[in-house]
């Protein structure tokens, strides 16, 4: 017999998962596959942690996070986007930001309530939001609406039952993203409902467009009831500090910190240092990263166009997301002979939902020779097929 | 894209990368190759593209190196300030850099030779006899661990992600 829950084993491992068994075990293979960039953490961020550690800084920290740097997020948040938060009671500081997902999914949801998300999307809200009890209700985006949430397909979507909606701009794997118009939309939907807004920007500070990120939370009357999450791996390219936040309504930071409290107790106190130093000291080594991925991504974005397959432009994030319809082949078809033939190894669009069949996402968090020889490799598979 | 921004990125890719074509800054910037080609030239013919090197770690050649930086201090001539004995020490082969500098001492000249004897020879017959200079100070280097940005001589560390990560 299994002491695990019939749910539990009924929850699929993750696409991406799967398809990454069988790319690993093999040899010569040029993966852009990645979800985490290919810089490293800027120096002054991993001199500041390995001072800590010098300096015996190796206990728990409070459970909402070091206070500092509890206000240098809320100043970030103020500078870059305009957002106010109180160190004090509106900011959590959590494991990565998936943490934040799944805190504030068990924060809110009661047995039965519906979570809207839109798909392809970033592979961990549906499982969460089983795990709290709640019902997904995935939504699709169109490559046609440059893959953005279309306020009408989102309202078709409420029902009495909804209790929350995650939007997730730049969006990973489409690298769609959402201007202020397209949010104000959204926001109409949502104004005179009482349906949680929360809003992943993980990505926030990879956009590439001429408008800056906005925030559906840039919004006043959406402002009061929306949970904005975002963290340090992207933006400072810090994916193992596991260091995130959630930024919201007092009583909601307050419910995700008592869970938060009896689950993870505090994120590494190391990392949080380090985090301060992120917030800090990075302005420039940040928008160095943002000048080479938006050349990668133009770089990648033409070499499948001049391959002959479309690719709507990504504004944001660091992948492309092609659409390999016109090759005949199912997305998993195409992944699986790619990697065995091409030896290039892209994860399909289906990892993401449903909805991505058709399309494989590609990232660009690689230098532009690895890019260009992964294109390469890419065009002379389908001279074969 | 306004002309300056677009002059500084390309600027800033160069720098880290002089061997970019034109048409790989086209794609990179997403314009024609033609207005990168335009740009360059002009970016050269203003002096702001001084020139295209390579950085060499010659340790892990067969040819001997030794490179020197000298402190110079020198008594700067009446209504050429500084500019005519940086021109008398800069045209020497042997001088890869010529710095005018603040504090106590007034040039830095980085010296490149063969062997530590020629280097030295370099200062004592060439440099030190200048008319202008007072005095100098020779350090050899002895190692490099970092020139232009680039760090030289480290382990080459390979990707250490997965293969495929969400």
């Amino acid at each position: 017999m299994s002491f695990v829950t019939p749910k539990i084993q009924s929850l699929p491992y993750s696409g991406i998962r799967r398809f990454f068994d069988v790319a690993n075990e093999m040899t010569g293979v040029i993966s852009l596959g990645v979800g985490e960039p290919d810089f490293l953490t800027p120096w002054n961020v991993r001199e500041e942690a390995i001072f800590h550690l010098e300096k015996r800084r190796t206990v728990y920290s409070s459970n909402a996070g070091l206070l500092p740097l509890r206000r240098e997020i809320s100043s970030f948040m103020s500078r870059r986007y305009n957002l106010t938060y109180s160190p004090e009671e509106q900011v959590l500081v959590t494991v990565g930001g998936s943490e934040a997902i799944d805190l504030v999914l068990r924060a809110v949801i009661e047995p039965g309530d519906e979570v809207i998300y839109h798909e392809p999307c970033y592979v961990s809200y549906m499982p969460c939001v089983t795990l709290a009890g709640g019902v997904p209700v995935p939504v699709e985006t169109k490559e046609e609406d440059c893959f953005r949430l279309a306020p009408e397909t989102l309202e078709a979507a409420i029902t009495p039952r909804t209790k929350a909606v995650i939007l997730s701009f730049p969006n990973n794997p489409t690298g769609a993203v959402m201007s202020r118009e397209d949010l104000e939309k959204i926001a109409g939907v949502l104004k005179d409902r009482d349906i949680l807004v929360i809003s992943d920007e993980i990505y926030s500070e990879l956009a590439y467009g001429r408008e800056p990120h906005v925030s559906i939370a840039n919004i006043p009357e959406i402002y009061g009831k929306t949970l904005v999450i975002n963290g340090f791996s992207k933006a400072f390219a810090m994916t193992g500090w596991r260091l995130g936040y959630a930024c919201g309504p007092a009583d909601l930071i307050a419910a995700m910190t008592k869970i938060h409290q009896y689950a993870i107790m505090c994120a590494p106190t190391t990392s949080q240092y380090a985090g301060i130093e992120a917030l800090r000291g990075c302005g420039r080594a940040v928008a160095e990263m943002r000048l080479q991925y938006d050349a990668r991504r133009r770089v990648m974005r033409k070499g499948f166009l001049d391959m002959g397959l479309s690719c709507f432009e990504p504004f944001g994030a660091f992948y492309c997301f092609p659409s390999i319809k016109s090759t005949g082949l199912s997305t998993e078809d195409f992944c699986r002979r790619l990697l065995f033939e091409g030896k290039v190894a892209v994860v399909p669009g289906t990892a993401f939902g449903a909805c991505g069949e058709g399309f494989v996402r590609c990232s660009y968090a690689y230098s532009i020779d690895s890019i260009k020889t992964a294109l390469k490799r890419i065009e002379e598979f389908l001279g074969k097929i | 894209m306004t002309e300056s921004g677009f002059n500084e990125k390309i600027l800033t890719f160069l720098e880290k990368n002089s061997r970019l074509t034109p048409a790989d800054l086209a794609d990179m910037l997403g314009c024609p190759e033609e207005r990168v080609r335009d740009a360059v030239d002009d970016l050269r013919r203003r002096g702001v593209i001084c020139g295209f090197n390579t950085l060499i770690n010659w340790d892990l050649t067969e040819r001997d190196y030794v490179s020197a930086l000298i402190e110079v201090k020198v008594a700067p001539q009446r209504g050429q300030g500084f500019d005519s004995i940086a021109e008398r020490v800069y045209g020497f082969d042997e001088v890869k850099a010529v710095y005018l500098m603040s504090g106590g001492f007034d040039l830095t000249v980085i010296v490149e030779g063969r062997t530590i004897k020629e280097v030295a020879l370099f200062v004592s017959d060439k440099l030190s006899p200048l008319d202008s200079v007072l005095s100098t100070a020779t350090h050899f280097v002895l190692k490099k661990y970092k020139d232009h940005g680039i760090i030289i001589g480290s382990e080459v560390h390979g990707d250490e992600r997965l293969i495929v990560s969400p």
